[in-house]
């Protein structure tokens, strides 16, 4: 790998660690991190199914409140750094999805600890709130978020002086049976990210739709985009239909101006 | 004190909406997210107060707790906006009234964030960068990435300029009907597409055989009485596209059996399973790596 292409890893690294806190363009996605990782080494292609593979696990992954998820950014960082150290190429996919596994977990707690560490950093934007500096204040939120970008491009810096072949030999030493069934693993994965969002998202109300969803899929050929559009379509015309139920049993003949979706809808 | 009173341009405005991109850059576990928040308000702050008291003061009241979702402290910020207005303009708003509001609208509003950002919007749009990106198409992540901040500057955008416009009444127009629709729209949308994920990208096979029937003879190709040369190959694909066998024994896995009952039947088994598992409060990260052991055993001992 060039000394330009080092350099940019660890940019990317370093984007998607501030991304991983602040959640806002998502350098930190799978898909996103991944893809760049694999744009700036030349191996493109592989690093983009790595990083779709990867997404369909982390889909589910959110920081809730206090609570932090597994940490997308060091698992697709690292990862592709080791797909594309590794020079396996797409074969190599199914192993660094099963190293990114265990590096979401490190990831976490390298978080909870940058998360303490910014304890004291709000201390002294504190003070400088008392003088009045605001200087001083976004000074300390730049540095904050630079920490947040150290947190992974530390790690994944460290990781590109590891040299190839020793990721190589690793990769090459692992027998068929395990990658194989790390490979079986991986098409299974994915079922706990969907587990996670059905879990907040299930009511007794749209379960019928979960289920006609998992029909036209299976008996079909539609691809996902037709699928989101009669979803949507679902979704809409179900909307409608309660609506008009609930202003014909109200007042009988439900006009417009009973509606209060309609209002609503009218003065946006 | 200037006689005139200060208005926050649109300019300010937008300054801070630029700001908040990076409201949880200083996120600490003691008041979380009150350094970015500070951070966010500094150039309304500097344009509303003038004198070094009233501006330290401004900084010091925006630097206790704050917690939202990070979409979603931009109404916030519009209201708090609206309210330091007035109060720079002499308004009796006190420290309370400020921190009152911001308290009062920061945990309904997460509550609406999470599940309608997290759990709806980033999973469909991620399901569909992703499925792209599967097959090496590298439209996947610039759809994502594009679709995603367009939805998020304009959300942030449109809901603070919605909380300056609205002020103090903004907590009762959010519960108003319009945000329950577009919820439970999405969340239709949503389930109805997971669903369908479910079916596609689960991949479960199972490889133990059934049964295996020898086939009576005119079933199968039978190679060795074939023409050789280009015709044995055209001979042999006329035959397979008539329904022949390719070999001469038919084998029934274990799969084959589960697919005529529906096909991806063992997915959402396993899915229903992982939720299960959840709600038992068992770790995502358990669950997984569970999920590679259960896969390298069952490969190893063949069912898989």
């Amino acid at each position: 790998m060039s000394a330009i292409s080092m350099i940019l890893v660890v940019v990317v690294a370093f984007f998607a660690g501030m991304e991983g806190i602040l959640d806002e363009f998502q350098f930190h996605q799978p898909l996103i991190a991944c893809t760049l990782i694999g744009l700036v080494t030349g191996n493109l292609i592989p690093c983009v199914i790595l990083g779709g593979q990867l997404q369909f696990i982390a889909l589910g992954w959110a920081n809730i409140g206090a609570a932090v998820a597994p940490d997308a950014a060091l698992a697709s960082i690292a990862s592709a750094i080791i797909l594309v150290q590794g020079g396996q190429g797409v074969k190599g996919v199914g192993t660094a999805i099963a190293v990114a596994i265990p590096l979401a977990v490190a990831g976490l707690f390298l978080t909870m600890v940058a998360r303490t560490l910014a304890v004291p950093i709000v201390h002294i934007m504190d003070k400088a709130a008392e003088e009045g500096s605001f200087r001083k204040i976004e000074i300390w939120q730049v540095i904050g978020i630079c920490m947040q970008g150290l947190r992974i491009a530390i790690p994944a810096a460290a990781l590109l002086f590891i040299p190839s072949t020793a990721v190589r030999g690793l990769l090459e030493s692992m027998p068929a049976w395990l990658s194989d069934g790390m490979t079986i693993g991986g098409g299974m994965v994915v079922a706990v990210g969907y587990a996670m969002v059905i879990n907040m998202m299930a009511s007794r109300e749209v379960w019928p739709f979960f289920a006609i969803g998992f029909v036209v899929a299976a008996l079909t050929d539609l691809t996902l985009i037709a699928l989101g559009a009669l979803g949507i379509s679902f979704g809409l015309i179900y909307l409608e239909l309660k609506k008009g139920g609930s202003n014909n049993n109200g007042n009988g003949s439900g006009g417009n101006t009973g509606d209060p979706l309609d209002d609503v809808l009218n003065d946006y | 004190m200037a006689e005139e009173k200060v208005h926050l341009t649109k300019r300010d405005r937008l300054a801070v909406a630029w700001r908040s991109t990076f409201l949880q850059g200083s996120w600490n576990y003691e008041r979380m997210q009150n350094g970015g928040w500070c951070y966010a308000l500094i150039p309304a702050i500097k344009k509303l107060y003038k004198t070094k008291e009233d501006r330290a003061s401004a900084l010091k009241r925006h630097m206790e707790f704050f917690n939202t979702h990070p979409y979603l402290a931009s109404p916030v910020m519009g209201v708090t906006l609206a309210l330091e207005e007035e109060r720079a303009n002499g308004a009796p708003i006190d420290d309370t009234a400020i921190q009152g509001v911001k308290v009062g609208m920061m945990g309904p509003l997460a509550g609406v964030g999470d599940p309608v950002f997290w759990f709806t919007v980033r999973p469909i749009l991620g399901a569909l960068g992703a499925s792209l990106a599967m097959s090496g198409n590298v439209l996947g992540p610039i759809i994502f990435f594009i679709a995603w901040n367009l939805i998020r500057w304009g959300f942030m955008w449109y809901t603070q300029e919605f909380g300056y416009r609205a002020g103090s009444k903004i907590t009762e127009d959010l519960s108003g009907g319009l945000l329950q629709y577009v919820t439970s729209l999405a969340s239709i949308m949503g389930m109805f597409v997971l669903g369908s994920l479910i079916q596609r990208w689960v991949t479960i096979k199972f490889t133990p055989t059934v049964s295996s029937v020898k086939l009576a003879k005119g079933a199968y190709i039978e190679w060795n009485k074939l023409p050789s040369g280009a015709n044995g190959i055209k001979e042999a694909l006329i035959q397979q596209k008539d329904g022949l066998s390719l070999t001469a024994r038919k084998v029934t896995t274990l799969q084959d059996n589960l697919d005529s009952l529906i096909p991806g039947l063992a997915a959402l088994l396993l899915t229903f399973l992982c939720m299960w598992l959840l709600k038992k409060k068992v770790s995502p990260i358990v669950i997984i790596l569970g999920i590679f052991v259960v896969g390298v055993l069952g490969h190893v001992i063949g069912i898989l």
